[in-house]
């Protein structure tokens, strides 16, 4: 039976890693990067996550604290990302490569790296399936309110998450708010709209990139820790983490370059992702894979529906997928 | 020429490369406080390129830079600011996105009294103030709110103009400033310019137009070929003197108008009309006859039915009604309406249509020049192969004869001057010999020397025996080419007269009233 109650938390669940993949391919791209390498990313900031959490699973053994059973992982998952981001930079930025390029090769990269480092790990353990299972990290990171489960229907729909999915959300609505409201936001913009007339105007082209790209890397790279820690209750198991990277970026695409209309959007495609569970198709597996299409099929309407009303500001970024040089005529 | 005073800015032996082209050598340059400084030059004679030094675009190879007589280091637009320099692009540097005082404050440090702006508040309304005092002090109209995709190309440049004067320019650099202007906006632009200049301003305008530079400037400087050649005060020379130097040679400024000879018609063009695809009507009833070994000047106000014109004997466009015959040696009539446009370019009728955008039609602008010329000729070849010897050399030859300034023919079109561009796509159309040529707006945007050539080049056409439709927007240009001028107004022949005895107010007349004398 469908219930709205049961429903909605598995979408939210779903929308987290889209919604933190969406945010950071936002940054990149309101820089004027078109960072396709975003799933790749992802994934790295996944694998990296499981790499710390594995090690030092293992070694505490007993003493397990969770609290540093949190901060290592996040901190090998942000360096995991933050090294791709800069191999995008001192690619894209500095050598000027192409960006569709450079960010496919990073996917293919991305996933190689995951999975090499993936199934070493699952050799180190001898296990006799071909996953991981960090239990005691994932029981940190999905650690909800105590009094979550005692307030009924809004506790179920607003309390019972992991702290991940707070800190998404917050990171969505403070990202709106930088690009939009502050001077730094303003720069960011011109970098990516613009770079020529940035330049001209004196803001560091580079600097802007490299940050810009670097940060957002970073917090597509949580998108991914999220995925096993919390959303797979830490079992890593490869390719398990599916085409979540693109539909990451088909939601930039759909929240038209908005991270905090993003966050409500996330939950839409979240729980179109998982629809095709809760519609009774039987044994029909073609139907099933119909279902799994429609987060696709909305962002096509989307991308229709905004170049029918060409309104400026709900265009891409002009200058996206450009490289700048200065000296260029 | 000696002057006691400091100047504000010097150059001194600036030198910039860019691979092997040599854009600037050892050039010396004084500008006064003051003044309105005309810089000269030839397309491609490196004006933009040493005033991008100036602005911190680019860093001169070899030179030194003074300002108030102290050595500084430009090597940023932020740099250029805080000297008080300020440049307008002939591109503008305009987010569309933006609002204009989003534009005018992006990336300022410091605000009016010299106070750091921090990077996190986004304060609007403070200098939306101060740019509605900036506009009324020198007569700007400029809505701090408005986004630029809303703006006109003249507002644009207004906020460029207020954006540099927002960040304290005392010196400002404008880059052909009314190529993209209407003469009533430009006069517009003049008298702001002048009010600046009273406000104790320094004005730098790039241009290679002689008129304005008689109009705004009190002093020229000219370039030539990446070399500075002197400095005029404006009231004591004149046009003749500032093309020589500009030139670098005698250049005539009447524009040669041969006899013609073996005069027969060659294109009759009857109760021609036609409609745009939306239904409006472009061209309405127009009969003429194109003669071979003439001049058929075409005048009129821009978008009375000029392109269509072409473009239906070109047969690139539908025709309602009427009726285009080519007109063989022998007199025979062959109609040219619904024929396949490459069947009429292989009786040689070719089109050469210079958009405003120069690229817009005729040339790929990744592509090199040789295969340019081969978009004309890629079907003459053995088999499935391409002939790609004859391009090659045709690229020689219009490089050449039309003095195209390009490192090799295997430069991309896209890295060459406008000028030059254009050059290589009215050379095509030429040097392939055709029988009637239309061309228009051949010398849009280019300089003196090189419209001249562009001129006697259709000279020799006619000479040759060639149909020659020129459709131009200079009026003078007109009344000294072309041996005949038709008229349109409104997409109706006005009238067709004599080039050698119409009178410059009579044509305009014509342009504006059917017949020239008001009608209805």
């Amino acid at each position: 039976m469908f219930s709205l109650i049961t429903f909605l938390p598995r979408a939210i669940v779903q929308s987290v890693p889209l919604l933190l993949g969406c945010v950071g391919e936002t940054l990149n791209e309101k820089s004027g990067s078109l960072n396709l390498g975003i799933p790749g990313v992802m994934y790295v900031g996944a694998i990296s996550g499981v790499i710390g959490s594995f090690f030092y699973e293992t070694s505490a053994g007993e003493n397990f604290n969770p609290v540093i059973g949190i901060i290592i992982p996040l901190v090998t998952c942000l360096l995991g990302s933050l090294m791709m981001g800069l191999i995008f930079c001192l690619l894209t930025v500095t050598l000027r490569a192409n960006q569709n390029v450079t960010g496919l090769a990073m996917t293919t990269f991305g996933v190689g790296f995951g999975n090499f480092f993936g199934g070493s790990i699952i050799k180190l353990t001898g296990a006799d399936v071909p996953s991981i299972a960090l239990s005691a990290t994932s029981k940190a990171f999905k650690t909800s309110l105590p009094f979550a489960d005692k307030a009924g229907v809004a506790g179920d729909l607003l309390l019972s998450y992991g702290f991940m999915t707070y800190v998404a959300i917050l990171i969505a609505v403070i990202t709106s708010f930088v690009l939009k409201k502050t001077r730094t936001g303003l720069e960011l913009r011109a970098v990516g709209e613009n770079p020529a007339t940035a330049d001209a105007a004196g803001i560091n082209i580079n600097r802007y990139k490299y940050f810009s790209i670097c940060i957002g890397c970073m917090i597509a790279g949580l998108g991914g820790l999220y995925y096993v820690m919390d959303y797979a209750n830490g079992v890593w198991s490869n390719d398990a983490f599916g085409d979540r990277g693109w539909l990451a970026i088909a939601l930039v695409i759909f929240s038209i370059w908005r991270p905090n209309w993003a966050v409500w959007e996330s939950m839409l495609f979240g729980g179109l992702y998982i629809l095709y569970l809760y519609i009774p198709t039987g044994a029909n597996f073609a139907m099933k894979e119909i279902y799994k299409m429609l987060p696709y099929i909305v962002t096509i309407i989307m991308l229709i529906a905004i170049s029918l009303r060409n309104k400026h500001e709900n265009q891409p970024p002009e200058g996206l997928g450009l490289p700048y040089f200065r000296e260029d005529r | 020429m000696q002057d006691s005073r400091t100047a504000a800015v010097s150059m001194r032996n600036i030198t910039k490369t860019f691979g092997t082209i040599v854009a600037n050598n050892k050039v010396d340059l004084d500008i006064y406080r003051g003044e309105i400084l005309s810089l000269l030059g030839e397309n491609g004679s490196g004006k933009t390129t040493l005033m991008n030094m100036l602005a911190g675009i680019y860093y001169p190879d070899e030179g030194e830079i003074f300002i108030d007589g102290k050595p500084v280091q430009i090597s940023s637009p932020k740099d250029a600011y805080n000297h008080g320099i300020g440049m307008i692009h002939q591109h503008f540097k305009l987010v569309n996105v933006f609002t204009a005082a989003q534009n005018i404050v992006l990336g300022m440090d410091t605000d009016q009294d010299g106070k750091h702006i921090s990077k996190g508040k986004l304060d609007i309304d403070t200098p939306s103030k101060r740019i509605r005092e900036i506009c009324d002090a020198y007569g700007f109209d400029v809505n701090p709110d408005q986004k630029v995709y809303d703006m006109s190309v003249s507002q644009k440049q207004t906020v460029e103009i207020v954006k540099a004067l927002y960040r304290g320019a005392e010196i400002l650099i404008l880059d052909e400033p009314t190529a993209v202007l209407t003469p009533q906006e430009t006069e517009k632009l003049f008298t702001v310019l002048r009010n600046m200049r009273a406000d104790g301003k320094t004005v730098v305008i790039i241009t290679h137009k002689l008129h304005e530079v008689e109009a705004i400037s009190d002093k020229v400087a000219i370039l030539r070929k990446g070399e500075y050649i002197g400095t005029l005060i404006t009231k004591e020379t004149n046009a003749q003197e500032m093309t020589n130097m500009m030139v670098g040679r005698e250049v005539k400024l009447n524009i040669d108008r041969p006899e013609p000879h073996d005069v027969k018609p060659r294109i009759e063009v009857s109760g021609l009309t036609v409609r745009s695809s939306d239904g409006l009507l472009k061209l309405d009833d127009v009969s003429f006859t194109a003669n071979a070994g003439e001049v058929l000047g075409i005048a009129g106000i821009s978008g009375c039915g000029q392109k269509e014109l072409l473009e239906a004997i070109a047969g690139l466009q539908e025709i309602e009604s009427g009726e285009i015959n080519y007109v063989e040696d022998d007199g025979s009539r062959s109609s040219l309406i619904g024929v396949d446009p490459v069947e009429i370019e292989a009786k040689g009728v070719q089109l050469s249509f210079v958009p405003e955008d120069r690229l817009g039609m005729g040339l790929v602008a990744n592509m090199d020049l040789a295969d340019n010329m081969m978009l004309r000729s890629f079907r003459f070849g053995k088999g499935a192969f391409t002939d790609r010897k004859s391009p090659h050399k045709l690229a020689e030859k219009v490089v050449k004869d039309l003095e195209v300034v390009t490192p090799s023919i295997e430069t991309p079109v896209r890295r060459l001057s406008g000028g030059n561009v254009q050059k290589v796509l009215v050379g095509r159309e030429i040097e392939r010999a055709p029988s009637v040529l239309l061309t228009a707006y051949a010398v849009r945007g280019l300089d003196i020397n090189a419209s001249y050539t562009i001129y006697d080049l259709v000279n020799q056409q006619k000479d040759r025996g060639v149909a020659v439709i020129f459709v131009g927007e200079d009026l003078d240009v007109l009344l000294e080419l072309s041996d005949r001028i038709l008229v349109l107004c409104g997409g109706k022949v006005s009238g067709i007269v004599d080039g050698r005895t119409a009178d410059k107010n009579g044509v305009g007349l014509m342009m504006t009233k059917l017949g020239g004398e008001a009608v209805g």
